[in-house]
């Protein structure tokens, strides 16, 4: 396993430090030996990993590596079958600190019978949003994923990236202190990609903390730290940079080739 | 609030999405072999009473294949009749034979006539002096009914009931279970919502329903049909009501078992078909008594029973409330199983 793995990202930038981290400065996200089986096939084996408030931590690897599990073990839908996961400061799982989470599933989960504007207004009430803030919420996050001329639609009618940014407007809506993104910009065309990133740093810059995994290279680049995902195991923590160095690779994507061996061998 | 929000969101896609519910026949082989219990058996002979018959007549009537026991005194064998224990009873009055037929079940109603017909024809063996004591013309009357109800009338209420059951099932089912499989179930469970909320939100939701669907099964079955109906309207409502209810917690159970459309589907012969059955739509007294028990464990039979009583039989509220908290002990029993099985998506 790569001795890099207990690194903590040094890259921390202005907007940070500014951020109110209530005092306490409790990491946003606390794994410490987390693993998760489904009967006697192990899909996350032992990870241990901090992210503090205010960072954008990218999830790194290949299909079927257990990222998706990962997110799902942070927000307390899958338990850990060992160690513990702390969110926000609470061990999850917890009902209540769902309230501060924003969560992009990976597949769309929208109801297809109902328009834009209804789904929405429905994870609005669920979330304790209502009256004018809730109407002030969702023109707001409509503008963002640029939906608002659509927002009568029924989720039917959209093409796979119109549901992909509902998903989105979801997951933003009731303005979340963390947010867990599922690949967040799978099917988005590279123009709204731009500003949907535009938009999560001006998120991480306001304090937000971000988690999102992603298969696209220079969405990795963009992120304060990355963790390397391979069969369950992280095998990489660090900044960009910092994992550029340490293989000596030109790349992330090359990077993440040489410490995939080094694990293999 | 959040309960509110997901009935209101049920209300939406079920404004919206208008899918025919179509009938799927999977059941032959369950249905066939519950129609052989069914049908099998020996068939009855209806239960008489007899207060003061001449001996006779008894004697032919037993010949002739009647289930007759003697009562001491008519008012005894009126409360018997009135619990549906018997079919009829038969007594004299002053000359003449006079038969008090139960009534709610036209066909046992019609055997039983039938029975007494045969009995009382003059037969050339026997003496002509003590059969020509008492006149040839039999007095009818009923208990339920006036001897105009037909079959219809009969298991009409007991459609009714069916109806309700069987559309708020696979409604509710269907949906719970589009829930699960299009990850929105999952979505829910990542938002502070209780689990007690997600299974209340449900029952709010298709409650509504319920209630115009219950509503609307009645108004038409009594009013355009012309249903015999004799007993309160809103008992008949309510006692639908509490049966959507059944179905509804049963069929979001059940869906948690299912992991298609198609399995849903499956539960019908097995969940839905067995209830039918049972719910008095067919007497059940030729049948095999140990599965005639089967049907304390159908709701459809608790439902059927009250509404019967109430439409054929006029029963009151009170009459009909052991069959009523059956049937909220029943929604309540699969409430909190659902809220177990709720547990499978997210353990808090
Ligand atoms: N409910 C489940 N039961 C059994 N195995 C599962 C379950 N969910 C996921 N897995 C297994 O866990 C492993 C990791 O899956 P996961 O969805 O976390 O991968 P991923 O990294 O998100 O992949 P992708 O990039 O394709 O989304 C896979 O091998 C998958 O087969
Ligand atoms: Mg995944």
């Amino acid at each position: 396993m790569a001795d890099n793995e207990q690194q903590r990202g040094q890259a921390s930038n202005a907007a940070v430090d500014e951020a109110p981290v209530n005092g306490l400065k409790l990491p946003a996200i606390d794994l410490k030996g987390a693993s998760r089986s489904y009967g006697s096939r192990t899909i996350l084996k032992d990870l241990s990993l901090t992210v503090e408030r205010g960072e954008l931590f990218g999830l790194l690897g290949p299909s079927g590596s257990g990222k998706t599990t990962l997110i799902k073990l942070i927000t307390g839908l899958e338990a850990a079958s060992a160690g513990e996961a702390t969110l926000l400061g609470k061990r999850v799982p917890n009902r209540q600190v769902l309230a501060k989470v924003g969560y992009m599933a990976q597949a769309d989960a929208l109801y297809n019978e109902l328009t834009g504007t209804q789904n929405l207004e429905f994870f609005a009430a669920l979330y304790g949003l209502s009256g004018a803030r809730r109407q002030e919420r969702i023109e707001s996050v409509l503008a963002l994923v640029d939906l608002t001329e659509h927002r009568s639609k029924p989720v039917s009618a959209y093409s796979g990236g119109m549901k992909r940014r509902l998903s989105l407007a979801v997951a933003l809506l009731h303005e979340p202190e963390l947010l867990l993104l599922d690949e967040p910009t799978v099917g988005i065309d590279p123009a709204l990609r731009q500003s949907i990133w535009a938009e999560l740093l001006a998120l991480r810059g306001r304090g937000i903390t971000i988690v999102l995994t992603t298969h696209v290279m220079d969405e990795a680049d963009r992120c304060d730290r990355i963790g390397l995902i391979r069969d369950g195991r992280l095998i990489a923590i660090g900044s960009p940079d910092e994992l550029r160095t340490a293989t000596g690779a030109a790349t992330i994507e090359e990077a993440f080739i040489v410490l995939g061996r080094g694990t293999e061998a | 609030m959040r309960i509110r929000a997901l009935a209101l969101r049920i209300l939406r896609q079920f404004g919206k999405d208008r899918r025919t519910l179509a009938l799927l026949f999977l059941a032959p082989l369950l249905v066939l072999t519950l129609m052989y219990f069914v049908f099998n058996g020996q068939s009855t002979a209806p239960k008489l009473a007899g207060v003061g018959l001449p001996e006779f007549l008894g004697a032919k009537l037993t010949a002739a294949g009647a289930d007759l026991v003697s009562y001491s005194s008519k008012d005894e064998a009126e409360a018997d009749l009135k619990e549906g224990k018997l079919s009829a009873i038969v007594f004299t009055e002053g000359n003449r034979i006079a038969v008090r037929l139960e009534g709610s079940d036209p066909a046992e109603a019609k055997s039983a006539l039938l029975l007494l017909q045969q009995a009382m024809q003059p037969d050339e063996s026997a003496e002509a002096t003590t059969s020509s004591a008492f006149s040839s013309q039999l007095l009818v009357s009923y208990e339920y009914g006036d001897g105009t109800l037909t079959s219809f009338d009969s298991f009409g209420p007991v459609l009714v009931g069916f109806f309700s059951f069987f559309f708020v099932f696979l409604l509710a089912g269907v949906a719970f279970l589009r829930e699960q499989t299009t990850g929105t179930l999952e979505r829910l469970m990542a938002t502070p919502i209780r689990r007690f909320e997600v299974a209340a939100g449900y029952l709010a939701g298709f409650g509504v329903f319920a209630i115009l669907q219950a509503t609307l099964i009645a108004t038409y079955s009594i009013h355009v049909l012309g249903l015999y109906m004799d007993g309160s309207f809103w008992l008949v409502l309510l006692t639908n009501l509490l049966l959507s209810l059944v179905a509804l917690t049963l069929g979001t159970l059940l869906s948690s078992f299912a992991g298609s459309e198609f399995q849903i589907i499956q539960f019908i012969p097995v969940v839905i078909v067995p209830q039918v059955f049972f719910s008095g739509l067919f007497n059940l007294d030729a049948m095999n008594p140990w599965l005639q028990k089967l049907s304390y464990v159908m709701p459809l039979y608790y439902g059927a029973d009250a509404l019967r009583s109430v439409m054929l039989r006029s029963a009151s509220f009170a009459g009909v409330l052991p069959d009523l908290s059956i049937l909220l002990g029943f929604s309540a029993l699969f409430f909190l199983l659902n809220l177990l099985a709720l547990g499978k998506q997210r353990a808090f």
